[in-house]
């Protein structure tokens, strides 16, 4: 008896679909414990779950949607956030939820990110973002950090990496936090906030890939937790400007933005108001 | 016994014990539980889950408080924790 309860009750079957667990994310890969952290998210903002919905893009990452037993959607690469501002805006009762990489939402999904900000959609974001493309083979990112070494930069990368928290906040976001997969409490908590925050909250989390950069950069999955342990200052408040991604200089984590100003369907109703 | 961040009123409160939960044939054999647990409670298990990994077992099952992080951290979701009853003795 014991045996058979120990099978069928993770406290989190009920929010997924049990059938495809395990799910296709690889050992170590920290795509699993940030989707983790969503879903105790979702229940713990005391949701209706039967109005919130969970939309990914393309990649690892975007293979979330599929994993949830919430009403959910996986879109073609990159327009998660085009599909979930559809969703809101012809029924905004929805809670909707775009959980998807970084390749997805700041490379090839870029302008949709800054413009959805800049409107002030009342959409929250997680991005998952593992510094590289794992899916596609471990191919340099707009996220990798300087000299990190990937197939495409055998060398080391030339390229400086996006400050996502700057970006989402220059962009307009009202709501901006990062953390990492080990910090899992402030995780969830953060995205707890961010669904009940109105407006475009951004959530980032760090996690590794350990089959596509770790293996380049000589970091075990273990070896990524402690450099999110060691490597890694909490500072709320921080100016985003200062938080940029270099792990030698170190990390710095915590909720930069919360604050609050009109979203895209306010501005749009006083406007339609105009007309009487 | 390690601790990542040691709570300032640790030897006044009262802490709720807990049993820990493993689903092995969901496990991937990270060893993130196993490596973060506070309380040293979990190993490497030596035999093998239907898909070729070591899932983790339950060496000290009486140091477990229930504080759910091998749940969180776990990307597989493959391990839980739930509160003991109050009565039991999990050392039995
Ligand atoms: S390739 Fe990387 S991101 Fe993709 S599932 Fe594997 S570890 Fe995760
Ligand atoms: S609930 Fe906490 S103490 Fe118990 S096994 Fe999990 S991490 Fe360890
Ligand atoms: S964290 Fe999960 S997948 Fe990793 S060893 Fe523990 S139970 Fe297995």
């Amino acid at each position: 008896m014991e045996k058979t309860r120990t099978r069928s009750e993770h406290p989190l079957n009920d929010l997924l679909r049990t059938d495809r667990i395990p799910h296709i994310w690889c050992p170590g890969c920290g795509i699993g414990t940030a989707f983790s952290s969503c879903l105790v998210a979702v229940k713990a903002a005391g949701l209706d779950l039967r109005k919130t919905v969970m939309v990914s893009g393309i990649g690892c990452s975007g293979r979330g949607a599929g994993y949830t037993k919430l009403d959910s959607y996986h879109t073609t690469h990159g327009r998660a956030i085009p599909f979930a501002t559809g969703m809101k805006l012809a029924n905004p009762e929805l809670n909707v939820v775009v959980f998807s990489g970084d390749g997805d939402l700041f490379a090839i999904g870029g302008n949709h990110f800054i413009h959805a900000a800049r409107r002030n959609v009342d959409l929250t974001v997680v991005c998952v973002n593992n510094l590289n493309y794992g899916m596609t083979g471990g191919q340099a990112a707009a996220t990798t950090p300087s000299m990190a070494k990937t197939t495409t930069t055998p060398l080391g990368n030339p390229e400086p990496p996006f400050n996502l928290p700057l970006l989402a906040f220059a962009a307009g976001a009202t709501y901006v936090a990062r953390w990492t997969i080990l910090h899992t409490r402030d995780l969830t908590k953060s995205i707890e906030e961010a669904l009940t925050r109105r407006g475009f909250s951004f959530v980032e989390v760090l996690a590794p890939c350990p089959t596509g950069y770790g293996r380049r950069n000589r970091e075990k999955p273990l070896d990524s937790l402690k450099i999110y342990q060691e490597r890694t200052i909490t500072r709320n408040g921080a100016n985003p400007a200062e938080v940029t991604l270099d792990f030698h200089r170190g990390i710095t984590l915590g909720k930069f933005v919360d604050l609050e100003r009109p979203t895209f369907l306010d501005a749009y109703e006083k406007v339609c108001s105009l007309t009487q | 016994m390690k601790y990542w961040r040691v709570p300032l009123d640790m030897e006044e409160i009262e802490v709720s014990r807990g049993i820990v939960h493993i689903v092995e044939e969901r496990c991937k054999g990270c060893g993130y539980c196993i490596e973060y647990c506070p309380r040293d409670v979990l190993e490497f298990s030596p035999k093998y889950n239907a898909r070729g990994y070591h899932p983790p077992r339950v060496k000290r099952p009486e140091a477990c408080v229930n504080c759910h992080y091998c749940e969180t951290i776990c990307p597989d979701f493959a391990i839980y924790s739930v509160e003991a009853p109050p009565d039991a003795d999990p050392a039995a």
